[in-house]
């Protein structure tokens, strides 16, 4: 592999971390949020100043885990508050809000963002092998989670609030924890991304990512692992394949976004059911 | 002196919020969806206006035409873009709309050049003094536009068969169907409506600024989410009360936290805090 395909891989090794997270919070509990880039961006900052300070990479990249776990687990709190609509728009905020703030710190370096974060201390090939085993661990876990208890959980929540807590299920806590893990997979992916480019600025996390994250598991068919992941590859490489019209990047972006949800609005899974027919009835 | 010049400024601000948003809350009352695109129409109806005015030389006939045509593109995304897919769940017309606005932003930015337009010559630029505040005629056509507009629209949803119609959509289309109102027809007319006084808004704010961008669409779109919700979703009142608000919060806000956030995330936080204290909005919307 060259340079150029070991970073590209990477890239999409962490985006499939952000996005394997939202489809926990979005995709399992039926929590719609537009802020999953501010998680992202907390735990980018965080290992950025952290390893600058000298910390390990396995600390700092904990730290920004935690992190991001703590304050997606508070911004959970407001899904107890307000939900569908409102839920979008305050999540939405909080997108907002977060690019806003760290755009007047002096400490995290404003409009300029932070440069010259220390090396991972490994060659590109081994830092890809560490993002892939950390977007596999991500995969299985979410894989995890949909087969246990809680993620039949998640399912009455997004379902159906009312009857799921007429059942017995503890809906405050399920939206919470699902937020929490959710964010802490973001955190994390922040921190990768932090050592991957070594320089971060406040744009990076801001609302466009949090809906390219979105679109990626809209376009994967929300609450679908293995649709989720696909859209990731393919959202990812595809700026990548329409290089040779840059001008018409995004306009396509947009445009398939739009035509997905207009045409096939469950997404990539949507088309693998059509193809595999499940078993049971 | 500074309260009653940021006061006048918040006001200014806040106007042009009320009759972007204005539009959207309708269009969420009837429709339940969260129309993003809504700013793609405010920032085409912009761009035609500052193009028919250089053209025609009048810049009534500029906001006149730019109206008229948003209005007609507004209709246009209803028919082939939400009505099909009103009943599936509302993310879906949300993340619809979302890359339909990416995608006009970039059609703009191909067909009109991505560095913006100005008028060829800036109608309505004079300095007046006003109680001792200095304003530009265009900041006080903006704000009396703005009004005399949304009491029209007031006038009409109160007054009119018309409007009649439209409350009894909102309330109950199933009942107000039976009693002979198309509801589809109700869609295009809010549809329409609400796009032109978005392209009107866009057109002022053009002249404000005397530029229009590709992006200048980018920040109103969400805020103006942000104002109908804190109006209590699909709420008119509430809506104009809650733009009106939000104008003179940030006028104040970028005066004395401006070092803690910036003017989009005090806006943001303002929304957020209203929430988490009335989770409907200032105004519920019943």
């Amino acid at each position: 592999m060259g340079l150029y395909e070991i970073s590209l891989a990477t890239v999409i090794g962490i985006n499939i971390i952000l996005a394997v997270g939202l489809n926990l919070i979005t995709g399992y509990c039926g929590q719609i949020s537009l802020g999953h880039a501010a998680f992202y961006g907390i735990g980018a900052y965080t290992v950025a100043l952290l390893s600058k300070m000298g910390w390990p990479i396995y600390l700092t990249l904990g730290a920004g885990f935690v992190l991001a776990g703590i304050v997606g687990a508070v911004i959970g709190l407001a899904s107890l508050r307000v939900k569908e609509d409102f839920l979008a728009i305050v999540t939405m905020g909080v997108a907002f809000l977060f690019v806003g703030i760290v755009r007047q710190q002096e400490f995290l370096g404003g409009e300029m963002g932070i440069a010259g974060i220390p090396s991972h201390g490994m060659d590109k090939l081994t830092y890809l092998f560490l993002v892939l085993i950390f977007a596999g661990i991500a995969i299985a876990f979410s894989w995890h989670v949909k087969r246990s208890w809680m993620g039949y959980a998640f399912d009455a929540v997004a379902d159906d609030e009312q009857t799921a807590r007429v059942l017995g299920v503890d809906v405050k806590a399920y939206k919470i924890t699902a937020f929490a893990m959710g964010t802490a997979l973001a955190g994390l992916a922040g921190g990768l991304y932090a050592y991957y480019t070594r320089f971060i600025i406040p744009d990076t996390f801001g609302f466009i990512q949090s809906i390219t994250i979105l679109s990626m598991v809209a376009v994967g068919g929300i609450g679908s692992i293995f649709g989720v992941v696909a859209a990731t590859v393919i959202l990812t490489l595809m700026p990548e394949f329409f290089r040779f019209i840059n001008d018409y990047k995004l306009l396509l972006y947009g445009v398939l976004l739009f035509s997905v949800m207009r045409f096939a609005p469950e997404g990539l899974a949507g088309f693998f059911k059509l193809l595999i027919p499940k078993k049971e009835a | 002196m500074l309260y009653l010049e940021l006061i006048i400024q918040g006001l200014i601000q806040g106007s042009t919020y009320a009759i972007i948003a204005v539009g959207l809350t309708l269009i969420y009352g009837l429709l339940r969806v969260l129309h993003v695109a809504h700013a793609g129409l405010f920032t085409l109806g912009a761009y035609l206006g500052v193009v028919l005015t250089n053209q025609t030389g009048s810049l009534a006939a500029g906001i006149l035409l730019a109206a008229l045509a948003s209005g007609i593109a507004g209709i246009a995304i209803y028919r082939l873009v939400y009505e099909p897919v009103l009943s599936r769940p509302p993310y879906v017309a949300l993340i619809a709309s979302i890359g339909l606005y990416i995608g006009m932003e970039e059609l703009f930015r191909l067909v009109f050049g991505p560095f913006g337009l100005t008028f060829k010559a800036v109608p309505l630029q004079d300095v007046v003094v006003v109680a001792g505040v200095y304003l530009r005629t265009c900041q006080i056509v903006t704000v009396v536009t703005n009004i005399i507009l949304l009491g029209l629209l007031a006038w009409i949803a109160q007054k009119t068969r018309i409007g009649t119609g439209w409350r009894a959509t909102v309330d109950d289309p199933q009942i107000s169907a039976c009693f002979g109102i198309d509801p589809i027809r109700v869609r295009y007319m809010v549809f329409f409506t609400g796009s032109a006084l978005a392209a009107v808004a866009g057109v002022l704010v053009a002249l404000l600024s005397n530029l229009v961008e590709p992006t200048m669409g980018a920040v109103p779109s969400y805020k103006s989410l942000a104002i109908i919700v804190l109006g209590g979703l699909g709420n008119v009142m509430g809506t104009l009360i809650a733009s009106l608000v939000l104008g003179i919060i940030e006028a104040f806000g970028t005066i004395y936290i401006g070092d803690l956030m910036d003017r989009d995330a005090i806006a943001f936080a303002f929304l957020i805090v209203v929430l988490m204290i009335k989770p409907t909005g200032l105004f519920a919307s019943r």
